[in-house]
């Protein structure tokens, strides 16, 4: 039976009583879709001319997982609650909507088309048309509210400093402006209908429905205006949105779904300077690191493209706090600002090959980065910023422009294996101190004693005369657990984790080359490390080591639920403690438990937690080289630290990181908090705790 | 601009703990570490500088055995085109005098626009740049922080006392002895040293140069190192005791001897 | 035994105070008295104080010699030095440019920077010197047979405190000869104030947070000023964080590299990364905490609270 058209549908009007709108509609189609598969395809050729990066089709379960909860999940975004939960319902009712979207553009052509299954008259599609009328007014209702957020309340975190450009908030409104239109016009296509007496079920209180009382007296005419017009301005907005995203930062509307799913599923290592170049080849590389746009890798250009300009990980980059020249959120957009510009979408490609620092970036920002990694773990879309860091360092290395704080503990370590330049046969003096030595004998393999486990000292803990502590309290509590260990001693050189991170690439590669061949000479079949540093680097850098690596805190916590090790009751029951996440345990290696676990072994001992904690612990100004460059900053990141340690109402704050410890107590100084508040390290605290 | 620079090897005094040898004539030399001349390090880079503003060439030499081999290339690396290791058992045992002679060898088997010295190194003396320049008969300024090229002549600045620096104007061929700060060093990495670690590096000797073996070595060495010792310092600080003004006056006495007010 | 010369240097009409301790110098060397040099142009003032130090002074007078241009101080020296004298300088930026050359223009041998003499036997000197910046002593043998110019760290001798002489003055301006050079010089450039450079200052009053409030860094300027010229302010690593002095007076590892004469270290207590920035000098420590590590590395310790410390300290060198 022939359908009874109560309105004539967009496919069959004759405009200006010629032009059939079938014909309108299909024009709208194929010139929409013509002009998208160009521009993806401009879009696609800064991809096609970076560098490879194979590891991104990798350990594909672990990107599916990522895909379903990173991805379609969202579990990022409640992170920050207002916007997360704005964005999943947007995000939903693009989903939901894009089924009802795809098919309208059919239904321009063909009035009844419906895709299979999504039939009115069918069960699903019935379902489903009440559900999307409610998730387009849903959207439709968070986008005024996140307009009026963006436009009227701004948060603090979207503002753009002077320094990095023009402000964006118009770009934000406009889109969404757009996607409300895309809202009404589509609701108002619905709606009309049923005002025009179709027997359609419109859900209550939907915009559709709220259409169709509100015209439900107009006359025939202008609803028929209505329902066509409302149809072409839906198709014209839809077209010309698809169009828009790749053309600024809504593109990650397309890309996020491939961010996510190319994203890091490792944590804590560095890429490598270039895939499937062996250290050997390195040597014969033209060049190193990262120096223009395309020496970037494809992923890495994708994450550009991606972000969403949210302005999470530049609130939470410790570097940005402090007003170091540093804001991971524009390292982003500059370089899709660049990628836009070089590679236009109206114009040929011009890969100009300019220096990225001294123009796009500049070495301040680039050497301000502590690689804390609290930028990677808020992005909702997985953009990474370390490897990008680091990559660009090695092309600074490359071409010797390292500020000079740099370049004499670089040169240190080069020599002596220590950034301060101290003899090699001092390394172990540590376990050579008489008031040590006569308490316990530290077995050493500089006088030929090994054992079965593995204590790496690295470089802080070995030579500085406070550090030292741990060292000896590490070796205590090792003592303790029964565990039969030695130290390396002046064939120890640093662990390097900086070194790589600094971008000295060769420098790092001599590094683990050495500290590997002496473990494996040493016939150690597990390993331990108090610096977090060292830890990270051996557990996750040294490609070439395959033993077990733990942290101390790790040991601690396994002995402590084993019952070899117990714990005195509190020694000072008044204090309050709160444990500091260093972050090469924390964020990189995801050990948020055991070194609390230790804390609270300990019979008595009050605890609170600071308002920063685990993963979205506040860096305390880095380790390793980062100690003997300080760029220039408002604040230090430690102080703002043991101020919020305070503020969480703490005497004690516990680190279990010697680089932490040094910064805390410099900034408890600082702060003036001396008398009110203490740092003690985990190892001392454990030590002193021991039965 | 042709420039050639003179460098030195030295043990690396942020990076050593000196103590006497057991026989105490000198210091234990086993643990030391070694490198470029931090003075030397920015005359190399000073002399990159002015060929990349002016074009030329940047040549380095040093007078020393083979181990020296290892600042060439690092100084290579940097950007210097040239080495050049003046290496011979008759140089052994030479005063700043004979190193003077030496490096004259050096420059007269070249055509050099511009001599460039480290102000001084380990030893302290600061005097092979002045040397050299007499032998030369060449125009020379010593400690100098800032370079401007002229046609035919430099304009220079000498760090001299309380902060202050004096201008020169000074005719090429010329030799300047090079005061640390002038410039900002590159940094030379592990990778850049490799890169260069099989180029040919020339070694001559004391034949090759024309050199009288009598003016150099031990034997032409007027100056004669006898021994070496380290000033006893005893273990943490003397504690001076008694009223603040008792005190102050111990410490202005103290800042007389070792600080020389007055 | 080699006749003495000793090269004074002056400025602004006054003579330097090194030429008395180049007097003792002199008299370690040879028991015959020494001959004083004075160049410049319209320097009688200067040749009659000289006078009073030395039995015997030259004075060169000539336009040309109205700066120490080095090049051609060395010209005139040569012309009125003879061959085999030995020849003082004061160890400075002068001797640096100027003594070297002239030791091979006059065939002499050459040390510089002596910190003691220990005798002459016959034509050996024996002379001490410092190498490895200050870390180690040598003993030099220096060969003064063709004579030698030997350049003394000034502050290692004490000032000549024999009676005043009453010397002659010989002009030999006429001997000069030709004193042209190809090094000419310009001026000279003062930095402007408030660049400060604590690496050049011979004395560092650094103060770290001992100072305990921002009002209390007048403290250590006043003795700075009290002091006078070499002498700097200089600070740790906290006095910066909290904005009290600028960063460019900061000495450690992430601040600057300095080496003065004496380190007054007032309120710090000696970490790690600050000592890592001393790489030499006389460390006077000031710390109401006796425990201060500090002390560890210190040559001289005071237990004091530098803020009721540092005025004492002020006045008594005001005094001077």
């Amino acid at each position: 039976m022939e359908k009874m058209e109560y309105l004539v549908a967009p496919a069959h009007y004759a405009f200006f009583g010629v032009v059939p709108g079938w014909l309108l509609s299909l024009l709208y189609l194929v010139a929409g879709l013509a002009i998208f598969a160009w521009v993806m395809w401009k879009r696609l050729a800064p991809l096609l001319a970076a560098k490879p990066d194979p590891t991104r089709l990798r350990d594909l379960p672990a990107r599916a997982r990522n895909v379903v909860s990173v991805w379609l999940c969202q579990v990022r975004q409640p992170r920050y609650l207002v916007a997360g939960l704005l964005h999943i319902v947007i995000f939903f009712g693009f989903l939901i909507l894009a089924i009802r979207t795809c098919s309208l553009t059919v239904v321009g052509i063909f009035p009844d088309f419906a895709l299979p299954g999504f039939a009115p008259d069918h069960a699903v599609g019935a379902a489903y048309n009440v559900v999307k009328d409610y998730t387009a007014t849903a959207v439709f209702v968070a986008c005024a509210i996140a307009a009026v957020r963006r436009g009227i309340v701004r948060p603090a975190r979207y503002a753009v400093p002077p320094q990095y450009g023009h402000d964006h908030t118009a770009e934000a409104v406009f889109v969404l402006a757009i996607i409300m239109g895309l809202m009404l016009t589509e609701s108002l296509f619905e709606g009309v209908l049923v005002s025009a007496g179709e027997p359609a079920f419109l859900a209550p209180a939907t915009l559709a429905w709220c259409f169709a009382k509100a015209f439900a007296s107009a006359p025939k005419g202008v609803l028929q205006y209505l329902h066509l017009g409302a149809y072409y301005a839906h198709e014209t907005l839809f077209f010309f949105f698809l169009n828009f995203l790749p053309m600024g930062k809504h593109f990650h509307v397309i890309t996020s779904f491939f961010n996510v799913l190319f994203m890091r599923v490792t944590r804590g290592n560095v890429k490598p300077v270039a895939y499937g170049v062996t250290a050997q080849g390195l040597d014969e590389l033209p060049s190193l690191g990262v120096k223009k746009l395309e020496d970037f890798t494809w992923k890495h250009m994708l994450d550009f493209y991606s972000c969403a300009d949210c302005g999470r990980c530049s609130d939470q980059c410790p570097a940005n706090l402090v007003g170091r020249p540093l804001s991971p959120r524009f390292i982003s957009i500059k370089g899709r600002d660049l990628m836009f510009r070089n590679y236009p979408v109206t114009k040929a490609a011009a890969a100009s090959g300019e220096a990225l620092v001294g123009s796009v970036y500049n070495a301040d920002e680039i050497w301000s980065c502590t690689t804390c990694g609290a930028c990677e773990r808020e992005c909702p879309i997985g953009i990474e910023y370390i490897d990008k860091i680091v990559d660009l360092r090695r092309g600074l290395v490359d071409d010797g422009e390292v500020p000079q704080t740099l370049q004499k503990p670089l040169q240190a370590i080069g020599k002596r294996g220590n950034p301060w330049g101290k003899m090699e046969k001092k390394r172990a003096d540590w376990t050579r101190d008489a008031a040590f030595f006569g308490e316990r004998e530290v077995k050493t393999m500089e006088d030929g004693e090994t054992g079965e486990l593995l204590y790496f000292v690295d470089s802080i803990t070995s030579y500085d005369d406070r550090m030292v502590e741990i060292a000896k309290c590490s070796a205590r509590i090792l003592d303790a657990c029964g565990e039969d260990f030695f130290v390396i001693g002046k064939d120890e050189k640093d662990s390097g984790n900086e070194v790589l991170r600094f971008g000295e690439e060769m420098l790092y590669q001599d590094l683990q080359r050495h500290n590997t061949e002496t473990i494996k000479e040493s016939g150690a079949k597990r390993i331990v490390a108090s610096d977090p540093h060292a830890y990270n680097a051996l557990k996750n850098d040294y490609a070439e080591l395959d033993l077990p690596v733990e942290h101390i805190s790790q040991v601690i916590a396994r002995h402590i639920r084993s019952g070899k090790i117990k714990l005195k009751p509190v020694e000072d029951p008044g204090k309050v403690y709160t444990y500091h996440d260093p972050c090469y345990l924390g964020r990189h290696n995801d050990l948020y438990d055991d070194p609390r676990a230790a804390i609270e072994a300990i019979p008595g001992i009050r605890t609170v937690e600071m308002a920063k904690k685990r993963d979205r612990s506040l860096c305390c100004s880095g380790g390793g080289l980062m100690l003997f460059h300080e760029p220039h900053e408002k604040e230090r990141m430690a102080v703002i630290r043991v101020k919020m340690a305070a503020e969480a109402g703490a005497n004690v704050i516990v680190c279990a990181c010697p680089f932490c410890m040094v910064n805390m107590e410099d900034a408890i100084k600082v702060a003036g908090l001396d008398g009110q508040l203490e740092a003690i390290e985990l190892t001392e605290l454990v030590s002193r705790h021991l039965q | 601009m042709e420039i050639l620079v003179c460098v030195k090897r030295v043990p690396d005094t942020a990076e050593n703990e000196f103590v006497m040898n057991s026989a105490g004539n000198d210091i234990e030399r086993d643990d030391l570490v070694y490198s470029v001349n931090e003075w030397d390090n920015y005359a190399v880079e000073e002399a990159i500088q002015i060929v990349e503003k002016v074009g030329g060439s940047v040549t380095v030499v040093t007078a020393a055995d083979a181990d020296a081999d290892e600042i060439l290339r690092r100084e290579m690396a940097m950007g210097a085109e040239n080495g050049l290791l003046l290496n011979d058992d008759a140089f052994v045992g030479s005063d700043c005098k004979g190193i003077a002679h030496i490096l004259k060898g050096a420059v007269g088997k070249g055509n050099y626009d511009l001599i460039l010295t480290g102000a001084q190194a380990d030893e302290g003396s600061g005097a092979v740049g002045g040397m050299l320049a007499a032998m030369l008969d060449l125009p020379y300024a010593s400690l100098v922080n800032r370079v401007e090229v002229g046609d035919g002549k430099l304009t220079v600045g000498r760090e001299i006392e309380g902060g202050r620096r004096e201008i020169n104007e000074i005719t090429l061929p010329c030799v300047l002895s090079i005061q640390t700060g002038i410039n900002e060093p590159r940094y030379v990495g592990v990778r850049g040293i490799r890169k260069v670690a099989s180029v040919e590096i020339p070694a001559l000797g004391a034949a090759e140069l024309g050199i009288d073996a009598s003016c150099v070595g031990a034997k032409g060495a007027a100056v004669r190192k006898l021994d070496y010792f380290v000033p006893v310092k005893g273990a943490g600080a003397e504690m001076l005791a008694g009223s603040a003004e008792e005190i102050a006056d111990k410490l202005v006495e103290i800042l007389k001897t070792n600080g020389g007010i007055s | 035994m080699a006749q003495v010369f000793a090269y004074l240097t002056h400025s602004n009409g006054v003579l330097d105070d090194a030429a008395l301790e180049l007097a003792t110098a002199a008299k370690a060397i040879s028991s015959s008295p020494a001959t004083a040099i004075v160049a410049g142009h319209g320097v009688d003032a200067v040749a009659a104080s000289a006078a009073s130090i030395f039995e015997k002074v030259i004075k060169v007078d000539h336009a040309a010699l109205s700066y120490p241009n080095a090049e051609v101080v060395r010209k005139a020296l040569v012309a009125v030095i003879p061959q085999g004298s030995v020849v003082l300088f004061a160890h400075s930026t002068f001797s640096m440019d100027c003594a070297p050359g002239l030791s091979i223009k006059l065939g002499a041998s050459f040390v510089a920077d002596i910190v003691g003499i220990e005798g002459v036997e016959g034509s050996s000197l024996k002379v001490v010197r410092q190498e490895l910046g200050g870390e180690v002593s040598t003993h030099v043998d220096v060969d003064i047979s063709a004579g030698s110019v030997v350049a003394v760290r000034p502050g290692t001798f004490a000032p000549d405190e024999g009676k005043g002489a009453q010397g002659s003055v010989t002009d030999r301006s006429a001997d000069l000869g030709d004193l042209s050079c190809e090094r000419k010089f310009i001026e000279v450039q003062t930095p402007e104030a408030g660049d400060v450079d604590i690496t050049k200052a011979e004395i560092l009053i650094s103060i770290g947070r001992g100072i305990e409030d921002e009002e209390n860094i007048q403290l250590a300027m006043e003795l700075k000023e009290a002091i006078g010229k070499g002498a700097e302010v200089s600070c740790s690593r906290p006095i910066v964080d909290a904005k009290w002095l600028e960063a460019t007076r900061q000495v450690g590892t992430s601040g600057c590299t300095v080496k003065p004469k004496v380190y007054l270290a007032c309120g710090i207590s000696g970490s790690f990364q600050h000592m890592g920035g001393i790489k030499g000098g006389y460390i006077v420590a000031i710390n109401k905490n006796p425990n201060a590590p500090i002390f560890q590395v210190a040559d001289v310790g005071v237990v004091a609270n530098i803020v009721e410390f540092l005025p004492v300290l002020t006045e008594k060198i005001a005094s001077l």
